[in-house]
C-alpha cells in the first residue's frame, strides 16, 4: 500500500531522516513511535509527499511519487487523508463547511455533498454540532471534526500525526475509539505517529520505533513485541545518555 | 446649524467631494485588482511558503518598496510623463487617478502580504494534504482565514488614500483637500479650512468604524 525505499531528508545541516525503508500493508493500523525530534512527523509527511525526500522513493499502490506529475500527486493526496495534532480546521468555516471542503476540492456536485457530510459527521458523533464554528468546540470535538473531514472523501488511508497529543486521557480514548472503528468498519488503512506508548499499544498492529532519524526497530504489537519495543526504546535512551551513538548498533 | 460659509461654497464642496470619491474609488479598485494579487504572490513566495521563490520575492519586494518610499508628492510629479502617455493628459481628476492607482497597489499589496500571515500555517498544510491546487488554497483557505485582517488592511489603506488624494491639486486633480487649500488656506478663510478638515475627519472616522465593525462581524475564530 505505502512503501518507503531508503528515504533520506535533510533540513539545513540537520539530518531529519536517514535512509529509512518501511512498508505498510493495506488494512492495517501501523504505528510509528519515537521521541520528539526523532523524525516521525517528517516521515509521515513523506507518505503524502508534503515533505519530499532528498533521496529514496515513496511508492503508493505501486506508483512511485517521484515519477508522476504534480497533478497526479494532488489526486493521490485525496485518497490519503491526513489528521494533525493541531486539528488545522478552518476557523472561519462552520463544522459542516469544514467537512465539505474535500468534496468541493474533488468537485463532487453540490447536491451530493450534504448527505456525505452528514454521514461523516454522524460517524464521529457530531451531527448536532454542524452549524457551530471550530472555536466553539472542545479539543476532542475539533479532532473528531478533523477526522470527519478526512473521512468524507472515502480515503483508503488515514495518516494521523500525533492526533491525540493535545488531548486529555478521556478525549484521547474517544478519538482512538473513532480511529479503531474507521479501520474495522470502513477498512481504512491507518498510519499513526505518536510519542505516547499507550496510544500505540492500544491501537496498532505493527509498530516502528524511530530514533535519531532512523528506524530502530519494527515489531508486532503483541506481548513479546511490546516488551521488545519498550526494551529497545529504553536501551536506546540509555545509550544516548551515556554519550553513545545510535549508529553503533 | 450648518455654518454659512459651507452653504456659500456648497456647490464647490460637493464637486470636490465627488473628485475625492473618484480618486479614492479608483485607488480602492486598483488595490483590489492589482494590490491583492501582488500581495498574495509576495506572501506565497516568502521563505517556507508554498511558492517559495527568492528571486521573484526580492524583485517584487524591491519594486513595492521603491514605490512606497517615494514621497508621494514627488511620485506624482515624477510620473507625469507616464500619466500623459497613458491618459493623453497629465492634468485633471482622471489623470490624477493614475498615480493614485499606482501607490494604492503598492500600499495594499504590502498590507496584504502581512495580513495573510494571519492564516495559520497548519491550515495551509491541511489544504495541501487534501490535494488542493494553489488557486483552491488561496480562495478556500488563505482568504477565508485572513479575511478580517484583509478588511482591516483595506480600511487602513483607504484612509491613506484619502490622505494621498489631498495633494492631487498639484496636477489639477481637485478633491476636498485641494478645496481646503485653495479656498481655505490661500484665501485666508481659516474657518472654511477648519470646516473642511472636520468633514474629512468625519469621513475617516466613519470608514474606520465601518471597517472594524465588518472585520469583527466576519471573524468567527
Amino acid at each position: 500500500m505505502i512503501t518507503l525505499h531508503n528515504v533520506s531528508k535533510q533540513f539545513e545541516s540537520f539530518e531529519a531522516i536517514k535512509d529509512v525503508s518501511l512498508s505498510i500493508k493495506s488494512g492495517e493500523i501501523y504505528g510509528i513511535i519515537g521521541a520528539s525530534g526523532a523524525g516521525k512527523s517528517t516521515l509521515i509527511r513523506m507518505m503524502n509527499y508534503i515533505e519530499r525526500p532528498d533521496e529514496g522513493s515513496v511508492v503508493i499502490d505501486g506508483e512511485a511519487l517521484d515519477q508522476v506529475k504534480h497533478k497526479r500527486i494532488r489526486h493521490i493526496r485525496q485518497s490519503l487523508a491526513m489528521v494533525f495534532q493541531g486539528y488545522n480546521l478552518v476557523g472561519n468555516k462552520t463544522v459542516y463547511d469544514n467537512v465539505a471542503v474535500p468534496l468541493e476540492l474533488s468537485k463532487v456536485p453540490k447536491r451530493d455533498r450534504a448527505e456525505r457530510v452528514l454521514e461523516s459527521l454522524r460517524f464521529v458523533g457530531l451531527e448536532t454540532l454542524k452549524n457551530q464554528y471550530p472555536g466553539q468546540l472542545s479539543g476532542g470535538q475539533k479532532q473528531r471534526v478533523a477526522i470527519a473531514r478526512a473521512l468524507v472523501n472515502n480515503p483508503s488511508v488515514l495518516l494521523c500525526d500525533e492526533p491525540t497529543s493535545s488531548l486529555d486521557p478521556n478525549t484521547t480514548a474517544e478519538v482512538l475509539d473513532v480511529l479503531k472503528r474507521i479501520n474495522e468498519r470502513l477498512g481504512v488503512t491507518i498510519v499513526i505517529v505518536s510519542h505516547e506508548m499507550e496510544v500505540i499499544k492500544s491501537l496498532c498492529q505493527r509498530v516502528t520505533v524511530m530514533a535519531d532519524g532512523q528506524v530502530y526497530d519494527t515489531v508486532e504489537n503483541n506481548p513479546t513485541g511490546v516488551q521488545h519495543m519498550e526494551h529497545s526504546a529504553a536501551g536506546f535512551v540509555e545509550r544516548l545518555r551515556s554519550g553513545g551513538d545510535a549508529n553503533d548498533s | 446649524m450648518i455654518p454659512d460659509v459651507l452653504i456659500e461654497y456648497q456647490s464647490e464642496i460637493w464637486v470636490s467631494i465627488g473628485e475625492t470619491f473618484i480618486m479614492v474609488g479608483f485607488a480602492i479598485l486598483a488595490a483590489l485588482l492589482v494590490g491583492l494579487p501582488i500581495g498574495t504572490f509576495l506572501f506565497l513566495c516568502r521563505k517556507g511558503q508554498l511558492l517559495e521563490n527568492q528571486i521573484a520575492f526580492s524583485s517584487l519586494n524591491l519594486i513595492v518598496n521603491l514605490i512606497r518610499s517615494f514621497p508621494f508628492l514627488l511620485l506624482v510629479i515624477f510620473m507625469i510623463p507616464f500619466t500623459r502617455f497613458v491618459m493623453g493628459t497629465a492634468i485633471g481628476t482622471a489623470a490624477a487617478t493614475v498615480p493614485m492607482m499606482i501607490i494604492a497597489s503598492a500600499h495594499y499589496s504590502r498590507l496584504v502580504e502581512q495580513s495573510l500571515l494571519d492564516a495559520p500555517k497548519g491550515v495551509l498544510e491541511a489544504a495541501v494534504s487534501m490535494g488542493a491546487s494553489i488557486k483552491d488554497i488561496i480562495f478556500k483557505f488563505l482568504y477565508v482565514e485572513a479575511r478580517s485582517a484583509l478588511v482591516l488592511s483595506m480600511t487602513t489603506s483607504t484612509i491613506s488614500f484619502i490622505s494621498y488624494s489631498t495633494i492631487m491639486g498639484v496636477v489639477g486633480g481637485g478633491g476636498i483637500g485641494d478645496f481646503a487649500i485653495r479656498y481655505g488656506y490661500q484665501q485666508f478663510r481659516t474657518d472654511l479650512m477648519i470646516y473642511v478638515i472636520i468633514i474629512i475627519l468625519v469621513f475617516v472616522q466613519f470608514i474606520q468604524y465601518a471597517g472594524i465593525t465588518l472585520a469583527r462581524k466576519i471573524d468567527k475564530r
